[in-house]
């Protein structure tokens, strides 16, 4: 494995954390969005704002980290998906201060009115940004992003079959990983309805991701014949069959009431989307245009950057893990409590700022 | 010790010369995400070394103030942190979004630093929800610990951040073959020459930015009658970090301009609007530049040539030593660069006349003029940051990296550049509207928060 491979391997595990970690904080603002009014919703929007606090700002760097590995190690491809998604990844990063700040200041909201735009800002940004970035994705894995400072109309690249799949499998992705890990969380906390209101959810939102993911495979195989083959032989197949298993496992074990267990499987059923279309396009970085090893950065460049990567995972690397054990043991964050009209109307008004 | 330019050659790019008709668009976005971002980033250096110290302070005495004030400030910390964690990943999207032929072309060059930049974001996110969330939930001194490292990784990610910056004013670590970037020594590049500076300026200008603005909300307080132990605290420790940062951040901007001076002497003919070369250069404070000339200045003879080169008979080299293309704009500039020096100064003054008077008289001030300074050199303190970056930003131009590639060459080609200038602004409006009018809403209750807590601890002890 060259040192340029181990570069694109970083950005495809990275992605992946993002995927598997991040994904479900977007996915936790699809249920917050869905939740309903005020009086309906306050009790999943509790669940919601719990769940993310401790963890959101460190799922989200998975993403920086992804942009600067990207950049150090191909600079060209970096520049050219830069040129040709701008519109998609503008708007996804539009979405991301509009999500993480709204979430931010929801905590501390002071009435039901204010409680509610930040929540509708929160919810929907969470809803378009995962569906943006994973336009890109499916644009980038559907070859249409050429190198050089972009050409095309601005929607060329990624208003096509392929690209839209991609987004819309993204959100669902991310709404059933939600469910999943907020079932769990809601079992732990001992909230019996929310725990059932999830797992429903995450029934329902797993035969959806499973029938997208079919009806993708179907669609790449109409739009983008190169992805498709890969998909559909060799070490491609392996990771649609593993995604395959993994989320039918997890929807056995959420069925059966086992979360913890279908939050691992759930993870790895995601884990291995982004995995596989990594397989399905080597060694292609840009398929059609570049491949990994001639969009590589000089070998200087790989060799400071791995080495720094590597030392910086391994001092992060235990406390990231703490961080996640502290906060699923629950050790981290505010008691739960409803979101909605009922604690504002208790004039309950600054949940976050008091001792 | 001065290294030359290593490339006198300009580079078009890895991605072929842009056609970009909004280019001004595309640098006041950078430059609005920017002023959004960076007052953020001055919390993140300075902010979490102040919140250590206050509960440094109710580890040493056990006095529940200090407690309550540092949890409060915690949380405080955390909601600014969450809102840097967005607006600076729309930095890192706008890198690639407004300017890919540089990323494209000098990616393998500068990017490492912003690989490690990374490494400490991650610890600042770890360890700040930990400590934020962690009060009641670790031991005294383990909780303390947990702060450490946001402290380090402060330092660390600002470092990294200014490496890139100092690079852009001082290319370094490549060699210019043809078209292309060959022989590339990323440590060299990360450790440029303009780093050392470039890195104290900013991490002292953190502290001052922070400590004012802090200091300013408690003297505010102060001034409407509160005046209680809680509020004092809250009020000198940010004040005492800014007044002691205010002063060294005159000898450090020296250095600075000296730099500057001997690498990029056109940018300090921009600062000074220097017209035309000459000795024993006057240094010019206000004015309008037009017709190729000053107006309305107020020069001050050989002082120029005196700081920038040490020796009052040293020659500055004007802007007529540039084609008209080269040329950086001056009034904004020169103009930034005097307001920068002018607040800068005068906060030099309010910071040390403080630190003087408590270490004569052992209390603070009892004039309501020296709070009102206070409450003044919070947003003044801000003013100054922006228009320092106005100055070594707009100073650099029309070079995004220094006499190697221009601006217009690393645009992108992009179209509808204004539509997505008005949707960041609106954006970002609407983000200062929920932050200003939260903390409005916010302040009542919260004071009144406070004023039970303070009621507790009276009552405890």
């Amino acid at each position: 494995m060259s040192l340029a491979e181990v570069c694109a391997a970083l950005i495809v595990a990275g992605l992946t954390a993002y995927a598997v970690l991040a994904g479900a904080d977007f996915g936790a603002g699809f249920w917050d969005l869905v939740a309903g009014g005020p009086e309906r919703g306050a009790r999943v929007r509790g669940l919601v704002q719990r769940s993310m606090a401790p963890v959101w700002e460190a799922n989200h760097v998975w993403l920086i980290f992804v942009l600067v590995v990207s950049w150090t190690a191909f600079p060209r491809a970096f520049g050219s998906v830069m040129s040709a998604l701008y519109v998609p990844l503008f708007l996804a990063g539009v979405g991301i201060i509009l999500r993480g700040s709204a979430y931010a200041l929801r905590g501390h909201a002071v009435t039901l009115g204010e409680a509610r735009v930040l929540g509708a800002t929160f919810a929907l940004s969470s809803v378009l940004t995962p569906f943006f970035l994973g336009t890109a994705i499916g644009a980038v894995a559907s070859g249409r992003v050429s190198v050089g400072a972009g050409t095309g109309t601005p929607l060329a690249a990624w208003m096509q079959p392929t690209p839209l799949i991609a987004g819309v499998l993204a959100v669902v992705l991310a709404a059933h990983l939600a469910a999943v890990y907020m079932a769990a969380d809601a079992k732990r906390l001992g909230l019996d309805d929310l725990r059932d209101g999830f797992r429903a959810r995450s029934l329902v939102t797993g035969v959806v991701a499973g029938a997208v993911a079919i009806g993708g495979l179907v669609v790449v195989h109409a739009d983008a014949p190169a992805l498709s083959a890969g998909l559909t032989g060799g070490a491609g197949l392996l990771c649609v069959i593993a995604s395959a298993t993994a989320g039918g496992a997890a929807l056995t074990l959420v069925w059966a009431g086992r979360f913890d267990g279908a939050r691992v499987c759930a993870a790895v059923a995601v884990a291995a989307v982004t995995v596989g279309w990594s397989v399905a396009q080597h060694p292609a970085l840009l398929p059609g245009r570049l491949t990994i090893a001639q969009a590589a950065a000089p070998h200087a460049t790989l060799v400071a950057l791995v080495a720094s990567i590597a030392v910086g995972l391994a001092v992060i690397g235990p406390a990231l893990v703490a961080l996640y054990r502290m906060a699923l043991r629950g050790d981290l964050g505010e008691a739960y409590q409803p979101l909605g009209s009922e604690r504002w109307r208790r004039g309950d008004t600054m949940p976050g700022a008091r001792p | 010790m001065h290294a030359t330019l290593l490339a006198a050659q300009e580079l078009t790019g890895a991605l072929g010369r842009p056609s970009q008709h909004d280019m001004l668009a595309a640098r006041e976005m950078q430059a609005m995400s920017f002023a959004v971002h960076i007052p953020l980033v001055c919390f993140g250096i300075a902010f979490p070394a102040m919140v250590l110290f206050v509960e440094g302070l109710w580890l040493r005495t056990g006095e529940r103030t200090y407690r309550d004030l540092a949890q409060r400030w915690s949380k405080v910390m955390l909601v600014l942190f969450a809102v840097g964690v967005v607006t600076g990943t729309i930095l890192s999207f706008e890198l690639g979004l407004l300017w890919p032929n540089f990323m494209a072309t000098f990616g393998s060059v500068f990017g490492l630093a912003f690989g490690i930049e990374g490494f400490a974001f991650f610890t600042e996110a770890i360890f700040i929800a930990i400590y934020a969330y962690g009060w009641d939930r670790l031991g005294r001194r383990a909780h303390l610990a947990v702060g450490i490292p946001i402290v380090l990784a402060g330092i660390l990610g600002s470092l990294m951040v200014i490496s890139v910056n100092g690079w852009m004013n001082h290319p370094t670590g490549f060699a210019v073959a043809g078209n292309a970037v060959t022989a590339v020594h990323p440590w060299t590049a990360l450790f440029n020459s303009h780093l050392p500076y470039e890195l104290v300026h900013m991490y002292l200008a953190g502290y001052m930015v922070a400590g004012f603005l802090v200091a300013a909300a408690y003297a505010l307080a102060w001034l409407r009658g509160n005046r209680d132990r809680y509020v004092r605290a809250a009020l000198v420790v940010p004040l005492t970090a800014a007044a002691l940062a205010a002063p060294a951040q005159i000898v450090v901007g020296d250095w600075a301009g000296r730099m500057v001076a001997q690498d990029q002497p056109p940018k300090l003919a921009a600062m000074e609007a220097v017209g035309h070369t000459e000795r024993g250069a006057p240094l010019h404070v206000g004015g309008v530049w037009f017709d190729g000339s000053l107006h309305g200045a107020v020069p001050i003879p050989k002082l120029l040539s005196l700081l920038a080169y040490r020796n009052v008979q040293a020659r500055v080299v004007g802007l007529d030593a540039q084609p008209p293309a080269d040329r950086p704009p001056v009034n904004v500039v020169h103009l930034s660069f005097d307001a920068m020096v002018g607040i800068g100064t005068a906060l030099a003054l309010l910071g040390m006349g403080y630190l003087l008077f408590v270490a004569r008289s052992r209390r603070m001030p009892r004039s309501r003029w020296f709070y009102r300074a206070v409450v003044a050199a919070g947003p003044l303190s801000l003013v100054a940051l922006l228009a320092g970056w106005t100055t070594t930003e707009v100073g650099r131009q029309p070079w995004i990296a220094w006499q190697v590639m221009r601006t217009t060459d690393a645009v992108t080609q992009a179209r509808g550049l204004p539509e997505a200038y008005a949707l960041l602004a609106l954006t970002y409006i609407g983000l200062a509207v929920a932050v200003g009018w939260l903390l409005r809403r916010l302040s009542r209750p919260a004071q009144e928060a406070e004023a039970a807590m303070r009621r507790r601890a009276e009552i405890a002890r």
